[in-house]
């Protein structure tokens, strides 16, 4: 490709019809505070694993209510657990239980 | 060898017989259960004895000794005879006592210390009301032949007692057939009853003291742990998550009783506990429920779907040749002021450290170990470990009870002493190497389940307080201490569900007004900061603010 000094971004359009319904109504169902979360971005700023590498909850849940599974899981599966994240969540959200059925429920292996 | 036996032999004597550890519970529960016990077995025992004696044609007839006065005529003239006579009554009082407080603790259990017993299902029901009517009708059988078979102090007055209506043979064989019915039913219910602990807990008790333990939630021994759970209940008021009436459900009790009928429902309840290990300190059998939950969810719960590529390119570039090793972990790190003032009081006794994650931790994997997942804590244990080990370290100090226990029991950092920071400072204060400042402020220290329970530490930061204050009890402590609520090891609970557990702990916490609460674990600090109402410290904090 000729290098032209300048590119296209790439589309940062959101399809709603990518979301896998079936999938987002099981983790809402095993982990109803899936829908409590503000976006606040306390949990991926206190993150263990965000020290090394690409951990970041908030970005997780915002990817999977738009329909984006793969980079979801990327953003996650190298979640170590630790519980951080639930310790400054301001909504009180149960995130271990949340990552636990996100890679349950998203992760194909 | 012979010690194994002797000690298997005594434990079933303490446990299974006279129930040492439901004394030290309750004096009356306790007799409850040695009477019953003890004196079923007395029954049973000088039973035999006396068919041995008198009919010894009939010794190894199985239903013999249980209806001995029923074919045997005897007569309590002998020595012998009012002997063995006087046993066998004293024996059946000591049951009927057991079997009355246990009637009277089905509807008024708090007398005997028990806030909350379990609830029954139909074959326990059939088997407890059976047993209920075993004694009773036995003792009325007895004395009814008492004049022809013999009888004591007990079976001779009640023959006397109520002659004339005894005396008509019409009635006897009734109350025989009823105690004998009794007797049937309650044996044939045994097996589908928690009295099937009965005869179970004995070979729980020997394959423990073997050595052996449990791979997965239904093996032999596990199945021997199920089977001897007496379904008493204890485990539920021990429970914190019992303090809101609505999770009683989520004991352990329950727990055993649903992997018992291998209920799928089992997975839930394993989810749910905070593995405070309180209700294992607690059981009178010594089950490790605990352990049972761990299995189901190692069994249960979807594996190694984490990918830690990234740990591989962490550097192992930390010398602690000189110097002692520090490990924060996630929780530390979440609350720096543990750490920097254990480094204000490392500096004060002028010991040179080293800190290996100041630029953020990789989790020592114990949350991940307990979610089930074994496999993935495996890569973060040997990441850590490799760290630790290149470091080149003598001594590394934590100030997470949780990493601290996971340190020890599953890192096999053999040569490297691991210690807990409370524990460290202590060793400074009594070797001299700080000194402190005694004041007039008075502490409650909560034991955190991982370091209590968990690692048998309770004195030594009790002793550091008491160089720098008063140390006031708890009205639950050291063993018996409530979870922050914060545990991880709990995957469901909720946040307002752990709201409660925190607020009931510092309940008992605070019961004697002290000025501060002191904790030695990050995760209990961050807990009960937010619904304490005098400050929370860590013991590192409290140290630095009074040293001289
Ligand atoms: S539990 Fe996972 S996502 Fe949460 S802080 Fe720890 S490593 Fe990050
Ligand atoms: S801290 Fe809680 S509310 Fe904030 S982004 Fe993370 S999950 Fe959502
Ligand atoms: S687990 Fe132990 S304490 Fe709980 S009911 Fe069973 S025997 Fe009793
Ligand atoms: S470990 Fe703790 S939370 Fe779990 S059942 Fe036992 S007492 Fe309850």
């Amino acid at each position: 490709m000729i290098d032209f000094g300048y590119s296209l971004t790439s589309s940062s359009r959101i399809s709603l019809d990518n979301i896998n319904q079936k999938k987002l109504k099981k983790i809402t169902a095993v982990e109803p505070d899936f829908l409590k979360c503000m976006a606040c971005g306390s949990c991926a700023a206190s993150c263990s694993a965000g020290n090394f590498t690409k951990v970041n909850l908030r970005m997780v849940i915002l990817l999977l209510n738009r329909g984006m599974e793969k980079e979801a899981i990327a953003l996650i599966e190298g979640c170590m657990l630790c519980g951080k994240c639930t310790l400054v969540c301001p909504r009180g959200i149960n995130t271990r239980n949340l990552i636990i059925n996100i890679l349950k429920i998203y992760k194909e292996v | 060898m012979p010690a194994t036996l002797f000690k298997t032999f005594k434990d079933i004597i303490a446990d299974c017989l006279i129930h040492v550890q439901i004394f030290k519970k309750n004096i009356l529960l306790g007799y409850m259960h040695f009477s019953i016990a003890f004196g079923w077995f007395m029954l049973i025992l000088v039973g035999h004895i006396e068919v041995m004696i008198y009919t010894p044609q009939r010794n190894g007839v199985l239903y013999y000794p249980v209806f001995f006065r029923y074919f045997v005529m005897e007569t309590h003239e002998t020595l012998r005879g009012s002997f063995f006579f006087f046993l066998m009554d004293l024996s059946l009082l000591l049951v009927l006592t057991g079997i009355g407080l246990a009637i009277y603790k089905r509807f008024h259990s708090r007398i005997l210390g028990m806030r909350r017993t379990t609830k029954l299902r139909l074959g326990d029901k059939i088997a407890l009301y059976s047993l209920w009517a075993i004694f009773p009708l036995r003792l009325l059988a007895e004395s009814f032949t008492a004049n022809i078979s013999g009888g004591s102090f007990l079976t001779i007055s009640i023959n006397h007692l109520l002659n004339a209506f005894v005396t008509n043979p019409d009635h006897i064989l009734p109350v025989w057939w009823g105690y004998s019915w009794a007797l049937g039913l309650f044996l044939f219910a045994l097996p589908f009853s928690r009295y099937m602990h009965i005869p179970t807990e004995i070979l729980l008790i020997v394959l423990r003291n073997a050595g052996i333990k449990s791979s997965v939630s239904r093996d032999g021994y596990a199945e021997s742990e199920i089977y001897s759970c007496s379904r008493c209940g204890i485990c539920i008021d021990a429970c914190p998550m019992t303090s809101k009436k609505r999770n009683i459900k989520f004991s352990s009790v329950y727990f055993i009783r649903l992997l018992r009928r291998r209920s799928t429902e089992s997975l839930a309840t394993a989810d749910k506990c905070l593995m405070c290990n309180k209700c294992v300190d607690a059981c009178p059998v010594g089950i490790d429920s605990t352990r049972l939950k761990l299995l189901k969810r190692q069994e249960m719960h979807v594996r190694s779907r984490t990918d830690y590529e990234y740990l591989q390119s962490i550097e192992n570039k930390i010398d602690a040749t000189d110097s002692v090793l520090y490990y924060a972990g996630c929780m530390t790190h979440l609350t720096p002021a543990i750490y920097k003032s254990l480094f204000k009081i490392l500096k004060s006794a002028n010991i040179k450290y080293t800190f290996l994650d100041i630029d953020g931790s990789i989790c020592c994997g114990r949350p991940l170990f307990m979610s089930g997942d074994k496999e993935s804590a495996k890569e973060l244990i040997n990441k850590n470990r490799e760290l630790i080990r290149s470091s080149g370290c003598k001594t590394l100090i934590l100030s997470c009870p949780i990493c601290y226990k996971f340190f020890k029991e599953e890192y096999k950092l053999d040569g490297i002493d691991i210690v807990h920071h409370s524990v460290y400072i202590n060793n400074l204060l009594t070797s001299g190497n700080i000194k402190l400042h005694k004041g007039i402020g008075s502490f409650v220290f909560h034991d955190p389940c991982e370091l209590g329970r968990g690692s048998g530490i309770y004195n030594e930061p009790r002793e550091l307080l008491s160089a720098i204050g008063i140390v006031k009890e708890a009205s639950q402590e050291k063993n018996l201490s409530i979870c922050c609520g914060g545990s991880l090891g709990s995957l469901t609970l909720s946040f307002s569900e752990r709201e409660q557990i925190a607020k009931s702990s510092l309940n008992s916490l605070l019961t004697n007004n002290p000025d501060k609460l002191i904790t030695a674990c990050p995760l209990c600090l961050k807990s009960f900061s937010t619904y304490n109402t005098i400050p929370t410290r860590d013991i590192a904090q409290i140290v630095s603010e009074n040293l001289i």
